[in-house]
């Protein structure tokens, strides 16, 4: 009987014939037509597919790149390092090259506005909570995969900033006791950043680290779809099933969330494509002005400063003050900053996952949260002052007191009743998020001006 | 409701330009107006560049035939603006050789393809016009950005010579400015091409001004030639995805989701 069905198949379709061999017809239906995503989706859960979207343009823009790019740190005939002419022969000689390279610049830090935003939402809806620890632990390896990833394709432009940011960063290794300076060297290949470190790094950003960026991004997702997406509420939707099985407050990925986050898509590339056509250097955030000189290793830049995206770490490693004879301390704070963010599973003891039903002092302790992190943020990209020293240490100790202290502070907290059913958004939620939003932001610009 | 949403839209609107603003800081350099579109004045930027800069300075990126982005014939660049190649598709490089001017500059002159990228217009503007005379210097000038360059004033048939004061040992004179900078205190010995003297002893330098101006313009077409382009690209496509996709996009996910409550 059977096999008779199966003959039948292959007659009838192409599909029915790949189904046959290939559970591609299982596949679509288990992960995406029958699906079952909350209804209740806000802003916030459009930077998932949004950091999917960015991952996609980054690997076509990149592909492109590495076709014209030469991962040559010695000097040409006219004086210039190999690699940075390289870089400039795309933007001139090669057909359409400009538009390739700023779509890779732009999408860098785009990526991590849009990875920030995502986790941001685990933060505040508590996506991190159980059933889905390891949902938030391959996504935070994802983060660190992408630091890594940023951080050597920044080398590859062989500009200044790139060549002195990467001296600084690896050296910072040298700080570990004991093997510390070995380490550098094993890293850089050379004692000095060098062409050895270009070619090395080259290869790890196109190849290795997008690897195991892949892999993670895969074991991300099926984490997610083996225990289903948290929401704006909290609610597990899978509490409250019709006779089928079916959740009551779920709609089926596709076409549902398909469709939406085409929209996402479509306001996501409008903003993207103002920066890569009007302002692709960001204010000389994105691309920085020095990083137009080739680099020089005889010449240091008079204000070496990571990329925006690292700044808030590297304001952690500044504040952080060297003793005992070592400036280890900072390194290690700088690490503990990212791998924190990792343990909040186990640091949070509420079981309350929505901000929504949290307690005040979760609520007081995630603005200030939320302060101390683009504070930190601006800060690490100025030149330090005494003032803006002292700012950054009490920035920073928000920052550990935000995690560390959350086994305690959660426990104590009074929070709400949380509903049976998920909810629609009201209008006073979408006036109060504007609101934030403006906060936030103007918060930000005045703090940046004054300090 | 919707009164305050646009109210709060419109905060945000205002707030957008006072960040760009920060993010373009750090600039203490008079702000010059660059106007890319004015193809006559990037042709004189060019034939300056060519005619001036590339004696010492190359920019190895830039080939001769690319000027024809700003309106040049192929003939008209090779006949007043190549000296060292007969390729026009050759990349402009200095008449000088590079080992030779480190020896005589103290440094080999940098690469002026990207110059306007990594020093920014309002820079260079200030710099090109703020050499005047120093004797104590090894090239006898000096630069009121850029104290104790190496480099030369190239223009100053066009300006006219600025001097430093010196005082009874040879010394330059500095005095505090009304910024309380230290500044040299400088005096026009003769004016040139592009300045003059009017009666009363004052110099009027406003041609030089606009001659620097539309070198400074070329400079910045040159770091990135590719920028007019740019734009006129980035219309077209945010008309596309506002006129087109936007509204597609909203109405196909409004017609989808007409049934969830």
């Amino acid at each position: 009987m059977a096999n008779h069905n199966h003959t039948d198949n292959e007659k009838k379709s192409l599909l029915g014939w790949v189904d046959a061999r290939f559970p591609l017809t299982k596949m679509m239906k288990e992960q995406v037509t029958e699906y079952y995503a909350p209804k209740n989706f806000n802003f916030w859960y459009f930077f998932g597919s949004l950091a999917l979207l960015v991952l996609v343009i980054q690997i076509v823009s990149g592909i492109f790149l590495t076709m014209n790019y030469k991962p040559d740190g010695n000097l040409n005939a006219y004086h210039l390092p190999a690699a940075f002419t390289a870089v400039e022969y795309i933007m001139r000689d090669v057909s359409g090259g400009w538009i390739i390279r700023y779509m890779h610049s732009t999408g860098a830090s785009m990526f991590f506005v849009v990875v920030y935003l995502h986790m941001f939402r685990g933060l505040v809806y508590g996506s991190y909570k159980k059933p889905r620890e390891l949902v938030w632990v391959f996504g935070s390896l994802i983060f660190l995969a992408l630091m890594a990833e940023a951080f050597m394709g920044y080398l590859l432009p062989w500009g200044q900033m790139s060549f002195w940011g990467a001296q600084v960063i690896i050296n910072l290794f040298g700080a570990i006791p004991v093997i510390g300076p070995d380490l550098s060297t094993w890293i850089r290949g050379d004692f000095n950043v060098s062409d050895v470190t270009l070619n090395r790094f080259f290869a790890l950003h196109v190849i290795a680290v997008p690897l195991v960026l892949i892999g993670l991004i895969v074991a991300h997702l099926i984490a997610l779809h083996e225990v289903g997406s948290n929401n704006p509420d909290g609610v597990e939707i899978h509490d409250n099933e019709d006779e089928n099985g079916i959740p009551l407050d779920g709609i089926p990925f596709h076409p549902y969330y398909t469709v939406k986050d085409v929209l996402g898509v479509v306001v996501f590339l409008i903003v993207f494509c103002a920066i890569m056509f009007f302002a692709p250097e960001g204010g000389g955030y994105f691309l920085e002005a020095p990083n137009f000189d080739g680099a020089n290793p005889l010449k240091t830049p008079a204000h070496i400063a990571p990329v925006w995206y690292f700044t808030p770490f590297y304001a952690v490693l500044r504040a952080i003050p060297s003793f005992f004879g070592t400036q280890v301390w900072g390194v290690l704070g700088m690490g503990a900053a990212v791998v924190l963010i990792a343990l909040l599973p186990w640091l949070d003891k509420s079981p309350v996952k929505s901000i929504r039903y949290r307690g005040p002092i979760f609520k007081t302790m995630l603005v200030l949260f939320i302060i101390s992190f683009i504070g930190l943020g601006i800060l690490g990209a100025l030149p330090a002052t005494d003032v803006r020293t002292i700012f950054a240490r009490v920035f920073s100790i928000i920052y550990f007191a935000f995690f560390l202290a959350m086994p305690f502070y959660t426990k104590m907290d009074k929070d709400r009743a949380v509903p049976a059913r998920v909810t629609m958004g009201t209008t006073k939620q979408k006036v109060m998020f504007f609101v934030y939003v403006a906060i936030t932001l103007i918060g930000s610009y005045l703090f940046a001006i004054t300090i | 409701m919707k009164k305050t949403l646009r109210n709060w839209f419109a905060a945000l609107l205002l707030a957008a330009p006072m960040s760009m603003a920060v993010a373009a800081g750090g600039g203490h350099y008079p702000k010059v107006d660059i106007d890319l579109g004015d193809e006559v004045g990037l042709q004189r930027g060019a034939q300056i560049f060519t005619n001036y800069c590339l004696s010492c300075h190359s920019a190895s990126s830039m080939r001769f035939n690319r000027l024809q982005d700003i309106g040049l014939t192929e003939d008209q660049i090779k006949n007043n603006m190549m000296f060292t190649t007969d390729k026009v598709g050759d990349v402009m490089l200095a008449a000088m050789d590079p080992a030779d001017a480190a020896k005589w500059f103290g440094a080999a002159p940098p690469d002026l393809t990207l110059i306007a990228r990594s020093r920014g217009a309002d820079y260079l503007y200030a710099y090109l016009r703020g050499f005047y005379e120093d004797p104590t210097r090894p090239t006898g000038w000096n630069n009121t950005v850029f104290d104790k360059v190496g480099m030369p004033h190239p223009l100053w048939e066009q300006q006219g010579v600025k001097a430093v004061e010196l005082d009874a040992k040879g010394q330059p004179v500095w005095e505090p400015n009304e910024h309380g900078v230290s500044e040299p205190k400088l005096y026009w010995k003769t004016t040139g091409l592009h300045s003059r003297r009017l009666p009363n002893g004052n110099v009027i330098e406003k041609e030089y001004d606009d001659y620097v101006k539309d070198l400074v313009a070329y400079l910045v077409y040159m770091g990135e030639p590719a920028q007019m382009q740019r734009k006129q690209i980035g219309y077209i496509v945010m008309i596309f995805l506002f006129a087109v996709m936007l509204p597609l996009a909203y109405f196909l996910k409004k017609e989808y989701w007409k049934d969830i409550h």
